[in-house]
């Protein structure tokens, strides 16, 4: 099996997804909001998958801070990511009502199947895999999260059919 | 006249299929050639039978549940469409429902019942009743109401909400003030305010437009928790309808006052529900923790006096603003005031929302709602209130749901999340992730919490590879005494809890 890569390299492309403009466009659109980096952040990585380095002076000027602390920011965070990441971000809920249904196995099998651990993105960049501690479905244990579409009373057979739904989805779409 | 049909559309109902339920039933009704409305509800919180499909019928709304794609040919035959009893997964009229029957909701009366974005449906059940009241009130009076009728804080420290109110209403007029909603919900096991947000939005909308006017603040801020993509559209769409007819803006209803409200989204980090990490975090710093006081009722968001208050707190308002202070006084026990919105989640066999007056036992709630866990084994622990929070053995379970009575076993009620584990728990495993968790989340300002929970796992895992289990025991505690006494916010303070109890009630376990 390939090795999987803790960095991945953007994808074929990925540079044109966003510009310079296009994150000065989309600063100066927040800017103006009482504490605007949130909001910043949120926007470049909705529309970009990530926060380009880039990006960073950018912010830094339009909000007078320094570059360190847009970094600063942007690494406490865990939802902000530096790098590309898959087609698909898979979350795996981590937490105590997940674990009490078997997440643990659930996420043994699932980084087994992909062949990568947690903040890694899967040879053929479909998957990015990432922790999550609760997302509000704990009645209804292990659940995970695949973009914004959260499933419960997740199994490993349920898993392996999601799986295989979502590649070959994304296979026409190319 | 069409038959109404409804599909509900809470996260939890979509993570098990209800798009498609709706979906298929839609279809199958143009199939037919019947004439249905299919209404996307919000969820009663009997969890374990989502999707719950209700079809309104002259006998009351007859229920389908759990109501899976593939049972849906098998289920239109049996005359789900008109609402036929008969079916094994039919459950007759749901408001009969034991679960829900059983149940004082005064907070969640509306909920699961409505389309949560249809005003006119908000209104017709009770909506804006309290901000009416309200809005012929003088502020002090609206702090009176929310002060006589004992409630506290929701989120956890169980705070007088009334209190906290009078000291931002005290403050000079001519400064900016914010009301801050805490929807940053991260504990396990909590889901209650997702459902408010997602099945009732404008009942946390008239809640903080009630808080506005009560302390005398124009601007109010959700701080929304980034897993929760279903509430962040939904809050959205709802605040966007409540500003075109004037429940939210620069002149409310007529009255010549003003609120705006918007969103936040939070990025992912656990401590950001802490009321000044969560303030700094809006302000678009680190979420680090500030030292109090002061407090943020004095100098908050901005440096201005800020109202911060958990979801639930702010959506049981307009209630006693409607129905009055004693009314929801009078309800609960002790100081306990009022009713507790508890989540039942984890191992357990009907997990869901069950809102009840303070007092009942934990032991009743595990059995008489969750009927024993899911795997049908023995359960083993019981964690209530999140992961900062004590696991409690069989023997602490006759606990009555109150405030007190849980500090007094060394517990505590939180937000009110429960989470059942069976006999297949290994609780040593659990108190190595109480200090993993710290290690993940902590914000880093204070050393008892970010290197102690380090040392602590690692003090852990030599106790479960029995190297010196009986010296490393000693080290342990002493470790979880210093994270107690020297932390600056309750993340490293109480980090130790569930330490502890494994400690203390679950020896066994720990020594692997
Ligand atoms: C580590 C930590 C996490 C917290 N997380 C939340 C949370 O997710 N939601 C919440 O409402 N309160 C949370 N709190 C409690 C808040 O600090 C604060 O007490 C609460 O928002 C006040 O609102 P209330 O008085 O209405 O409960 C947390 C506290 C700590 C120490
Ligand atoms: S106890 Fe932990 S989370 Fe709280 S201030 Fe200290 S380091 Fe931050
Ligand atoms: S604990 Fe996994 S969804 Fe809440």
């Amino acid at each position: 099996m390939a090795t999987p890569t803790q960095h991945p390299l953007p994808r074929a492309g990925a540079e044109g997804d966003w510009s310079e403009d296009a994150i000065r466009q989309q600063v100066n659109a927040l800017r103006h909001k009482p504490g605007a980096l949130l909001p910043i952040l949120h926007a470049i990585q909705d529309r970009v998958g990530y926060i380009p380095d880039g990006a960073v002076a950018i912010i830094a000027d339009a909000l007078q801070q320094s570059r360190a602390e847009i970094h600063g920011v942007i690494s406490f965070y865990h939802h902000f990511r530096t790098r590309p990441a898959g087609a698909h971000v898979l979350q795996i809920c981590r937490a105590e009502a997940c674990q009490s249904m078997g997440c643990r196995t659930l996420e043994a099998h699932i980084q087994q199947r992909l062949g990568v651990d947690f903040h890694q993105t899967t040879p053929d960049r479909e998957f990015t895999l990432e922790p999550v501690y609760c997302l509000g479905n704990c009645a209804c244990a292990p659940s995970i999260r695949v973009d914004d579409t959260i499933h419960g009373r997740m199994t490993t057979e349920k898993f392996d059919r999601l799986a295989e739904q979502l590649t070959t989805s994304t296979l026409e779409v190319k | 006249m069409a038959t109404r049909i409804y599909v509900p559309c809470d996260t939890t109902a979509l993570s098990l299929g209800a798009d498609e339920v709706a979906r298929r039933i839609e279809q199958a009704a143009g199939d037919r050639g019947l004439s249905i409305r299919l209404v996307r509800n919000g969820s009663r919180g009997l969890c374990w039978l989502e999707p719950l499909v209700e079809v309104d019928t002259g006998r009351g709304r007859i229920a389908y549940g759990p109501v899976a794609p593939e049972d849906l040919p098998e289920l239109l035959d049996a005359g789900l469409l008109d609402g036929q009893p008969g079916h094994s997964k039919c459950l007759g009229n749901i408001e009969e429902h034991p679960y829900l029957k059983r149940q004082q909701r005064l907070t969640f009366a509306r909920i699961g019942l409505t389309d949560p974005l249809s005003l006119d449906d908000y209104r017709a059940h009770g909506g804006f009743e309290g901000l009416e009241r309200a809005a012929g009130m003088t502020p002090q009076a609206i702090v009176d109401q929310v002060r006589e009728s004992g409630l506290r804080g929701r989120g956890g420290a169980a705070f007088p909400t009334g209190i906290k109110w009078q000291t931002v209403l005290n403050q000079p007029g001519d400064q900016q003030k914010y009301i801050v909603c805490n929807a940053d919900e991260g504990d396990s096991g909590s889901f209650a305010d997702r459902l408010v947000m997602e099945c009732d939005p404008y009942l946390l909308i008239e809640g903080m437009v009630i808080a506005g006017l009560a302390v005398g603040a124009d601007q109010g801020y959700i701080y929304l928790r980034e897993e929760y993509p279903v509430a962040h559209r939904i809050l959205n769409q709802a605040i966007a309808r409540a500003e075109a007819e004037d429940y939210l803006g620069a002149d409310l209803r007529g009255t010549g006052q003003s609120f705006h409200l918007e969103v936040r989204l939070a990025a992912g980090a656990y401590i950001c529900g802490e009321e000044t990490s969560l303030l700094e975090s809006l302000e678009g710093k680190r979420g680090l923790v500030r030292a109090k006081p002061p407090l943020p009722a004095i100098h908050g968001l901005f440096g201005q006096p800020t109202v911060v208050n958990n979801v639930l707190s702010l959506a049981t308002v307009p209630f006693i603003l409607a129905r009055g202070a004693s009314t929801y006084a009078n309800v609960g026990m002790g100081k306990s005031r009022g009713t507790l919105p508890i989540q039942l989640a984890g191992n357990i066999r009907r997990g869901g929302l069950i809102e009840l007056g303070f007092g009942i036992t934990l032991r009743e709630i595990l059995e008489d709602f969750g009927g024993g866990t899911y795997s049908g084994r023995p359960m083993k622990a019981v964690q209530v209130g999140g992961p900062l929070m004590a696991y409690l053995p069989d023997s602490q379970w006759d606990t009555p749901m109150d405030y007190e009575a849980f500090a007094q076993i060394g517990a505590g009620i939180g937000h009110g999340g429960v989470v059942a584990f069976d006999d297949t728990v290994d609780m040593g495993e659990q108190a190595r992730f109480a200090m993993e968790f710290c290690t993940v989340e902590s914000c880093g300002k204070c050393t008892p919490c970010r290197i102690g929970s380090v040392r602590g796992v690692e003090v852990i895992d030599r106790i479960r590879a029995g190297e010196h289990p009986e010296a490393n025991l000693a080290l342990l505690e002493d470790l979880c005494e210093t994270m107690v006494d020297g932390s600056l916010c309750a993340m490293g303070g109480m980090t130790p809890f569930p330490v502890q109890s494994v400690m203390k009630h679950f020896p066994g376990d720990l020594k692997g």
